[in-house]
């Protein structure tokens, strides 16, 4: 099992009121699934999202991702798992405006050593792999939003992460580079990747094997379709 | 492994701190002027303090290391600690004497007077005010290794009959006689006629001024124009430098007999060598570097504040960019290095503008004007230091700011 999630529990303590994001979820994902998160706002998907990424942790409960229990690392720790692990992709797509595409994808790299060598190699093969082999030396503001997304699904590929978590990938797109990107995503699939996709859109999550619903911090429904 | 990620990571945060600094030009020129103004400051000064200390030693040195003075006055006395040796007995041609009579191991004695800003005039030409005439005996020469080019040093003879001769140096030869030979020409020094018999060899430029603006004459002379009633100098130089103890010990004891000190008590006068003139010289300059240094500290502050204050408006614009940075596997460490580093940059970089312009305009300094100037290197290497922990003392606080970010947070940020 690649995730697996038990009891997790989230709060938030806004002033004197807490708020229960996460009510005792339990999840398991596999390895080489394509799972969207749906729900409305507030549901408590972008707080799953940030668990599952391990941009945070949660209250209650324990989170095992390959093997290992995150629940109770520290930062340092959360960090080098999120780079080696995990590769985001962000509805606004969250490049560095000033480096170039190849950059950007050498970024990850860096935070793990990798000399500049071997760098350079690698962040040019996962930008050919989305098909902007002719575009590394571009900067973010030279490229159209679909290219850009595409940067920043190279970027998260370059690691060979565990999961690939997308939130919102084609929100900021027109419907045309959207499915582009989604194509995309069905191709890494294909090609034995682990896809989490965080959307409130039907048709965009459709192109997922499997529908997690939540609604008030529960999971509503869970469907493989 | 760690090694090699740091190193990785080292070059990065190199990186990406130049594009950042070259991207915001105008506004790291600004925050850079007061480490600028700083270091330039204390380099500026210290070259000159340098060179000029460079100067009086070689001065001093030409002294030579057998030769000492006697005198009323302690060396570098100011005016209110003047008083205190006010009431010592004068330094008289008669102690002059008896050390030259008593003591063994002197070679060579001259008492001296001098007399300051003097004019001196030769048919309708004139001098600058800014000559020294000097009252000596025929060892007055030897004593101060002042060579004779043309002409004669005065005699025993012209002391004793006080005679109205003079020996002149360089500038006073260019100045009123740039066509003719001085030799056996009629002067008026301080309004009264003088002989010219000789002239002295060229010395140069010493204690960042010329060295050839004297007038000598005989003491004897010197006295009957202007009067008795003052302490000599006395110039004395010992048999050889391994005698120079020696010498001093004879000089001493002789004139504490002659003055009439009672044993126990401290010598009522001062024996100067060019270690007490060295020493004396570098209390003087000490006082100058403590003040620059003083100044320099206040400055440096100010810069860090700047520096401190232009790292944390970078750190709130770049909020993204750490978030990013932490998603994709920054650690909270790799991110506070990355903007020290910054900050430390930013900080050296404006030491190396200041050491450059600082060198830059002392050695112009020195060029257009008689102050010499030096490259003061250990305070080019203390600069670069300085600056580094300026950049790190004020960018420890906003780096650990940034690396205190919450991801999730940052990453929202607009």
């Amino acid at each position: 099992m690649m995730i697996e999630l038990k009891d997790i529990k989230k709060d938030y303590h806004l002033g004197l009121e807490t708020v229960h994001a996460l009510r005792s979820i339990n999840l398991n994902i596999d390895e080489n699934e394509y799972v969207a998160i749906m729900g409305p706002s507030g549901s408590g998907k972008s707080t799953l999202m940030n668990l599952l990424g391990c941009l945070d942790t949660a209250t209650e409960g324990t989170y095992c991702l390959n093997g290992s229990d995150v629940s109770d690392m520290n930062d340092d720790n959360l960090a080098e798992i999120r780079n080696r692990e995990i590769g985001f992709v962000f509805q606004n797509f969250n490049l560095l405006p000033r480096a170039s595409a190849l950059h950007n994808v050498e970024l990850p790299l860096i935070y793990n050593g990798t000399p500049s060598s071997q760098r350079h190699g690698l962040a040019a093969e996962a930008l050919t792999k989305v098909g902007l082999g002719d575009r590394m030396q571009h900067r973010p503001n030279e490229l159209s939003g679909g290219q850009r997304q595409r940067v920043a699904v190279a970027r998260a590929l370059v690691n060979n992460p565990s999961i690939i978590l997308a939130d919102e990938p084609t929100g900021n797109l027109d419907t045309r580079t959207g499915d582009e990107i989604m194509d995309l995503f069905e191709t890494l699939h294909d090609g034995g990747n682990t896809i989490i996709l965080v959307t409130h859109e039907e048709y965009i999550a459709e192109h997922s094997d499997r529908i997690i619903r939540l609604r008030d911090g529960h999971i509503e429904r869970d469907e493989a379709r | 492994m760690r090694l090699r990620e740091s190193a990785v990571q080292l070059k990065e945060n190199v990186v990406i701190a130049l594009d950042v600094i070259r991207n915001h030009k105008m506004r790291s020129f600004l925050t850079l002027l007061g480490v600028i103004i700083g270091v330039m400051s204390i380099i500026g000064v210290q070259s000159l303090i340098e060179g000029f200390q460079k100067s009086i030693h070689d001065q001093i040195e030409q002294l030579g290391a057998n030769v000492f003075q006697v005198q009323k006055y302690p060396v570098n006395v100011g005016h209110h600690d003047r008083d205190k040796y006010r009431n010592r007995k004068d330094i008289t041609w008669e102690h002059a004497r008896a050390i030259e009579k008593y003591c063994p191991a002197v070679e060579r004695v001259a008492p001296e007077a001098w007399h300051f800003e003097i004019v001196i005039k030769y048919r309708d030409r004139k001098t600058s005010p800014a000559n020294v005439l000097a009252g000596g005996t025929p060892d007055f020469f030897a004593n101060n290794s002042y060579y004779i080019d043309e002409g004669r040093a005065f005699s025993e003879v012209d002391v004793q009959q006080k005679r109205d001769v003079a020996v002149i140096g360089k500038d006073i030869v260019d100045a009123l006689f740039p066509f003719e030979d001085p030799i056996g020409k009629s002067i008026i020094v301080d309004g009264r006629r003088y002989e010219v018999i000789g002239t002295i060899e060229e010395l140069g430029r010493r204690f960042g001024g010329s060295e050839d603006n004297k007038v000598a004459i005989p003491l004897s002379t010197f006295l009957k124009y202007y009067g008795t009633n003052r302490s000599l100098n006395i110039t004395v130089q010992a048999a050889s430098v391994d005698m120079m103890e020696t010498a001093q010990e004879q000089v001493i004891g002789v004139l504490r007999a002659i003055r009439k000190v009672p044993p126990g008590e401290p010598n009522d006068f001062e024996i100067w060598t060019s270690d007490t003139l060295i020493s004396a010289f570098n209390d003087m300059t000490r006082v100058v570097r403590i003040g620059a240094i003083v100044i320099v500290s206040f400055a440096l502050l100010v810069a860090g504040i700047g520096i401190m204050n232009i790292m944390l408006v970078s750190i709130r614009e770049r909020t993204r960019e750490i978030g990013i940075r932490m998603a994709i596997g920054a650690r909270r460490a790799d991110i506070r290095l990355q903007f020290l580093i910054e900050a430390i940059f930013l900080s050296v970089m404006g030491g190396l503008f200041g050491i450059l312009i600082g060198v830059g305009l002392s050695q112009l300094i020195a060029l257009a004007t008689p102050v010499p100037a030096a490259i003061p290197y250990f305070t080019i290497f203390l600069g670069f230091i300085v600056c580094a922990a300026v950049g790190i003392i004020f960018g420890v606080y906003p780096a650990a700011k940034a690396s205190k970010m919450d991801p999730i947070t940052a990453l929202r940020y607009e």
